[in-house]
């Protein structure tokens, strides 16, 4: 292709200098049809790697934490989102968070998709087209709001969770994403936010928000009926091992995708994902063995996931060094969040998605602050149209102040944010399971079935 | 008649029933259970949180037959289950009032 390209291109130029410049205009669009057929085939499959993370990935890694008579229900509160979101984000969402509107929410002209076609929209990515930008971004949405649910497990009820999910897209994570990511929003580096920001592909919009409300929602809802009483062993560690697994095969098309097309960058960001992974198991593992005594397999999944969420902000801005370092001291800080710190505070964060999620995310969004660099990523120009210095170790100590700040609006917006829509929800239909239901399990109280039935 | 019940270590379970074959002994009902006796449990951490595990998983295993085979039996199970450490079970004789084979009606001895 290369080649074929390389030759067109010469047999352009030489054209051109025989005043041909039907050619050269030829050759041009051929060159574009290429490069949009090249980067659209990654994009697609990227997208269906998003949508993997959520289900199974998600659903089988928190479903086999849970206790055996919540497996089902906990697996819905994931896979109700592959629905839910994608309708909210149809009608109204994906225009909220990247249609043009001021600097903290979007307008309504894509309401509907309407204008939403196979034409790329070039403030966002001129070589995909525009549906493709549009479903890529939707799978943030369906499993951004899925990974709360680690926080609620076992203990809320399906209507409940519904109503609260729906208003925390509508009141949380569109703004969010707008502002981080939408054309003209505060934190947008590279559309001229007031505020510039670097997440790569979700330390912010997606890790702080979904980490923070979760804290507020495990808060909100009260710990589980026996909760440091009774046993609560994750009932399959098999099935979470799985899942965990998926999440890391899928996040590749979560951060790699998130350069919006199949070159350079994609591959740095590939390998920078790989590499966070690595040093999440690597740090958890080594954290838990000297303070335990024993490497757990839950330990090593989890420290994959926490690696994952410290460098999803990090993947398209780090070498590879620095990315695996990113990776470590996640591993290392999150097990000492759930390990240590939730045990002081006490509050039941079921499947740790704030210990994980939360702190792993602001972590990797200070860290992307010191370490990214324009060795890896120059879409950002200086006034003289020069790759701008991105972080610390660019020289940009600013930068830092920067990330802080935008992760400070994440956490504001999702605490203030989620405490509303979980107040809304509470009132219109209730939000905590009755204790029968919570005794007998979600999977036979809110949905009539089992995960397991011995007798079939 | 007696009903003998065994509860062993279920790594010990493939040499009891070997060596139950080797007397002669051809019926048996196996269950997986759970329990404990002096045996205590064990600890397990997830994420930081530590349980103690009481219930440990053990092998029942039910044998009927005529009184006068019951010793043999037990010490045969004994013998094969042992490992010298807590934890390796206990077995019961307990006596039968009445068998019944379904399938043509024949009772007590006859039915085992």
């Amino acid at each position: 292709m290369k080649y074929t390209l390389s030759l067109i291109l010469t047999t352009a130029a030489t054209a051109a200098a025989e005043e041909l410049p039907e050619a050269v205009k030829a050759a041009q669009a051929a060159a574009d049809a290429a490069q949009i057929s090249a980067d659209n085939a990654w994009m697609l499959a990227s997208c269906a790697l998003v949508l993997l993370m959520t289900g199974p990935g998600l659903a089988l890694f928190y479903g086999g934490l849970v206790r055996r008579k919540n497996v089902l229900g906990t697996m819905m509160h994931s896979f109700i989102l592959m629905a839910l979101a994608t309708v909210l984000w149809a009608v109204v969402g994906y225009s909220l968070a990247f249609g043009e509107g001021n600097a903290v929410i979007g307008g309504f002209q894509y309401l509907f998709l309407r204008g939403v076609g196979m034409e790329p929209n070039a403030d966002y990515a001129a070589t995909l087209p525009h549906l493709t930008f549009m479903a890529f971004q939707m799978m943030f949405a369906i499993i951004t709001p899925a990974l709360i649910s680690g926080a609620y497990a076992e203990r809320i009820k399906f209507s409940g969770m519904v109503v609260y999910t729906t208003l925390w897209l509508l009141i949380v994570y569109f703004p969010m994403a707008h502002m981080v990511w939408g054309k003209g929003g505060l934190f947008n580096a590279f559309s001229g936010g007031k505020i510039p920001c670097f997440d790569f592909a979700g330390g912010t919009v997606v890790h702080i928000t979904s980490g923070v409300s979760a804290l507020i929602a495990a808060l909100y809802l009260k710990p589980r009926a026996g909760y440091l009483q009774e046993p609560m062993r994750p009932h399959s560690l098999v099935l979470s091992f799985a899942g965990a697994c998926l999440l890391w095969f899928g996040w590749f098309g979560f951060n790699a995708g998130s350069a919006l097309g199949a070159g350079p960058l994609a591959a740095s960001a590939f390998v920078a994902t790989h590499f966070g992974a690595a040093g999440g198991v690597a740090g958890w593992l080594a954290a838990e063995w000297l303070r335990t005594g024993k490497p757990s397999v839950l330990g090593g999944i989890s420290g994959c996931v926490a690696g994952l969420v410290a460098i999803t902000p990090a993947s398209g801005f780090v070498l590879p060094m620095p990315a695996l370092l990113i990776g470590l001291l996640a591993g290392v800080f999150c097990y000492a969040m759930v390990a240590v710190v939730k045990m002081r505070l006490g509050y039941d964060d079921s499947l740790d998605a704030f210990g994980v999620h939360g702190a792993g995310g602001t972590l990797g969004a200070l860290l992307t602050g010191v370490f990214a660099t324009k060795a890896v990523n120059n879409a950002l120009k200086d006034s003289a149209g020069n790759p701008a210095p991105l972080g610390l170790v660019d020289g940009n100590a600013a930068q830092i102040v920067n990330q802080g700040l935008g992760a400070l609006m994440a956490i504001v917006l999702a605490a203030a944010g989620s405490f509303i829509c979980l107040k809304i929800a509470d009132l219109a239909c209730g939000l905590r399971a009755a204790p029968e239901h919570e005794t007998d399990g979600l999977d036979l109280s809110m949905h009539g079935e089992e995960g397991y039935s011995f007798e079939a | 008649m007696k009903k003998i019940e065994a509860i062993i270590q279920p790594f010990k379970l493939e040499d009891v029933k070997e060596a139950l074959k080797q007397i002669g002994v051809d019926g048996m009902t196996i269950t997986e259970v759970r329990g404990h006796g002096r045996q205590k449990g064990h600890k397990e951490v997830y994420r930081g949180q530590e349980y103690q595990v009481d219930l440990l998983p053990k092998a029942k295993i039910e044998i009927f037959c005529r009184a006068e085979r019951a010793a043999e039996i037990v010490s045969t199970i004994a013998a094969a289950a042992r490992t010298g450490k807590i934890g390796d079970g206990k077995i019961f004789v307990l006596a039968v009032e009445e068998a019944l084979r379904i399938r043509n009606d024949d009772r007590g001895v006859d039915a085992l």
